[in-house]
Formats: structure tokens, sequence, C-alpha cells
């Protein structure tokens, strides 16, 4: 499906370090739309092996903030004919997707989500629990007694789709175009000269470059460390799992904020359920019965009839977190170092969008007008872009 | 299940505790500028490492300082809170 390449080049026109679907999706439209083919991706685990291959698939455009919403709006825009653009089937199946409210604060958060939704045309309406009923007929609306639902956010854009093929389509677009990526391949040091890169240096040698970009999720501190430059991200593990496959049952996507719930059913029958980050800083992706235990319980207050089945795989991702829960994007002060980070949680929805936009920023040099919320410098000026309240769990 | 080595309960399950961040100096407010501040106030110390942090023991509501590598989520050792204003030692050289 790729191209092997045995050694790196002398030099590159852009390097972009993390070959998942982010970094991906930037090769892939510098080389389709602005004509930059002289392009590495370095991976130094395996394609889409990351937080791209851990997630739990969930595109949505129903957030809090206008720069978020017109954001993942027109990510969802670019999801649509994505299959047709890379001939590949990514499973992309529009689903509805209801964010539950247990609490009236819960309920006011989602009047507010659904009244600034509308407002940029994104589909997004407030329901009352009758309603939630109808279109999930299997739910408990008590929750046991715990945690009675009193209404939801609907989002009927609402869609999940095949990870794996996400990151394979826009890796085999690039690598048609002429992009290199290499696996196994691990940045050592980025290499500056007078506050500009002039070159990146790897367990496969040195390359010479002027812009490198920069999406590596929960390693990102790390790179940053190399051209010295300070975040607000911190890192958390964010687990998942898999059911065995069952009967389909569950076609919406159903997110519980008050129970730290997101669960859906995929093509062949697994339920994919998450929940709330784990609860310190640990970078390591390893899993914990703790977190098991807390999902199902939760997941039973909802559906009590899925007591006898089974979890089939539990995984986790590292997160790279920011204070607002929006991402960080775009130019930084070390001049060729551009940035995708800060996904923290919410990532996989934003692949399209943030390949083009990056890309933009990238062959430009100046930041897209769609990534201006989500500057680097925005902690400096006390500007954050508050995204929190459209997270979809309490994390 | 992880235990940590509460000084005032002894060992109890990490369950029972909350993380409260690495242990940091705060820049004299009146004297910083507004970017010393903003650093302050947001930048993390992101990359995994040997850290102090502050942890609480919920039950008992007790604050107190854990070493622990964040690559391996090895607790190295706990200490008082009074341990901050006497001074830790660098996160290399302690035991």
């Amino acid at each position: 499906m790729f191209t092997r390449h045995d050694e790196l080049k002398a030099g590159y026109d852009v390097v972009i370090i993390g070959a998942g679907g982010h970094g991906l999706a930037a090769a892939y439209y510098l080389a389709r739309d602005h004509g930059i083919r002289n392009v590495a991706v370095l991976e130094k685990g395996y394609l889409g092996g990351g937080n791209t291959g851990r997630n739990t698939t969930i595109i949505r455009s129903n957030y809090l903030t206008p720069e978020g919403v017109k954001f993942y709006d027109e990510s969802v825009r670019l999801w649509q004919d994505l299959g047709t653009d890379f001939d590949l089937n990514l499973f992309y199946s529009t689903r509805g997707h209801y964010t539950l409210a247990h609490t009236d604060s819960a309920m006011r958060t989602m009047r507010w989500r659904a009244e600034v939704n509308k407002h940029y045309g994104v589909r997004s309406e407030a329901i009352d629990a009758a309603s939630v009923k109808r279109g999930i007929p299997s739910i408990d609306l008590s929750c046991g007694g715990h945690a009675p639902i009193l209404g939801a956010l609907f989002h009927a854009p609402g869609a999940i789709a095949r990870h794996d093929a996400v990151a394979w389509g826009y890796g085999r677009g690039a690598d048609r175009r002429g992009v290199e990526i290499h696996q196994q391949t691990e940045v050592t040091g980025i290499r500056l000269q007078g506050g500009r890169v002039v070159g990146v240096d790897t367990t496969r040698g040195s390359v010479a470059t002027s812009k490198v970009l920069c999406a590596v999720a929960g390693f990102t501190p790390r790179i940053l460390d190399m051209v010295k430059l300070r975040t607000p991200i911190y890192v958390h593990p964010l687990q998942a799992m898999v059911s065995e496959p069952v009967k389909p049952w569950l076609d919406p996507i159903i997110v519980s904020g008050s129970l730290h719930v997101y669960v859906s059913q995929t093509a062949r029958g697994e339920l994919v359920m998450g929940a709330s980050l784990d609860p310190y800083e640990l970078h390591a992706t390893r899993s914990t019965l703790d977190f098991v235990e807390g999902l199902c319980s939760h997941m039973l207050d909802m559906f009590p009839f899925l007591s006898e089945v089974k979890v089939n795989r539990q995984w986790a991702g590292l997160a790279d977190m920011t204070p607002d829960f929006a991402p960080i994007m775009g130019v930084t002060p070390v001049e060729g170092f551009y940035l995708d980070a800060g996904w923290g949680t919410w990532g996989f929805k934003a692949t399209p969008v943030c390949g083009k936009t990056m890309s933009h920023t990238v062959a430009t040099g100046r930041n897209h007008a769609l990534i201006e919320g989500f500057t680097f410098d925005r902690f400096a000026r006390y500007e954050l872009t508050g995204e929190k309240g459209a997270a979809s769990v309490g994390h | 299940m992880k235990i940590i080595v509460c000084p005032l309960n002894g060992p109890r399950p990490v369950s029972e505790f909350a993380y409260g961040g690495e242990v940091r100096r705060s820049p004299d407010p009146d004297a910083c500028s507004d970017a010393q501040w903003s650093d302050y106030v947001f930048n993390r110390s992101g990359s995994p490492g040997v850290k102090y942090e502050w942890w609480c023991h919920l039950a008992s509501g007790h604050w107190f300082v854990v070493l622990r590598d964040t690559a391996r989520d090895v607790v190295i050792g706990t200490f008082g809170a009074e341990a901050v204003r006497h001074g830790l030692p660098a996160p290399d050289t302690a035991p």
C-alpha cells in the first residue's frame, strides 16, 4: 500500500513529525493543494498507531464556542466525500448523537450549545426525556434511579468512521503524490540556528529542513523540549474498551457527561466505550481494572440488559490536554516550527480540517483563519477559548 | 491496586487519593511581569520525569507531597507538606 524508502534524503521542504491522522492529513493536503511534495513524515512507531488508532471514532461539531463550532463544522463537511477522495471505504456512518443531561445545569448547557450551533447552521437541538426514549428505546431513563435523564442535546450529523482507514487513506494519498513516510524513525533533536529551524536529527540520520510540523499528541511536550518552548499541555492517559460483538441494537451515539460514558456500536456489532481521563499525569498506555469497573457500572445504569455481555479488549492513549479544552495550533515563536497539538481527547473528528488548516499554515507561514482561536500565544494574552462545556464527558 | 503511603494514614489504595498537580513556586505577583505570571498560571512541565506532586488523602483531607516518576507511575517517596517550606531535595538526588 505504501512505497518503502530505505534511506532518508539529505533534506526536505517540510518534515512532519508523527504519522497519525493529523500528520498524514497535513502531508496529503500539502501535496494535493499546495504542490509541496518534497515532504517527509517521520514516525517513531507505526502508521496510525497512536491516538488515531486508539480513539472511539466519534465525529461531531456540536461545540460551545463560535471558534470551535465553525472549525469542527468544516471538518464534518470535509469528512463527507473523503472516502471518494481516497477511493477507500472509511465506513463513515451518520448515526445521530445524543448528549444526555441528568441535571438542570446540564440542560442549560445543552440549550446554550444548541443555540450557538443553530446560529452557525449546525443541526443541534435540545430535546426532552420523552424524545430521548423515542430515539433510544432500550435506555433506562431513570438510570437505575441514580441519575434520571432530563433531556439531551441531539446532534443529527454525529457519525463514526473506521479510524485506521483514515490514516491509511491520507497516507496512501500522500505517498502517491511523492511524500515519503518513514516509520520506525524517531526524532531525537531539532536543530535551530538564530531561532529558526534548520534540520531534524533522527535515529536514522539527520535531514535539513526549514519547516517542521509537530503532530505527535501525547508526545508533544518531549518534542517541545527540543525547541525549548513551554506550553500548558499536560498528559493524562485516556482509556477505552470494546465489548464482544452483539446483534445491532444501538444506532445512535450516546454520551453522558454525568455518568462519564460515551458509546456507539460498530458495523460489526462491538460496543465501543470510553470514559473520562485517568485522574493523574502518566506517560504510559497501561490499562486498569478501576476503569473497566467504573465504566461498566455506568453502562449498566443506562442499559441494564447488557449485564451478560463481555468486555473483549481495553487499551489507552496519551491525551495532550490544555486548560481550556481547545487545541494549540499554528505558528510558534520558533520560526519554521509549527504545532498541531493539545488535541487531548477530541482530536479524531478534526483530522481533515487540521490537515487542511495546518497545510495552509505551513505553506504560507501564516495561521489559517479557522485556527485563530487556537493560537500558541493565547495563554500569554490571557485569551482562552473555553471549550470544556462541549467536552463529551466531564474530564 | 496501586498503593500510596500517606504520611498521616500509612499505605492506602490510590483510589482514596486525589492528584493536585506538580509542586511549583509562585512568582511574586506584585513584582513579576504579565509574561512571568501567565507562564506560572498556564504553563506546565509536560514531559515525563521524576516530579514532586501534591496529593490529597480524600477521606482525611490530608495534603502531602509525593515524589513520582510520571513515565513509569512509580512512587519514589512521600513527604509531609512542611517539606515544601523547608526545601525539597532535587528530584534526582532524592531516595
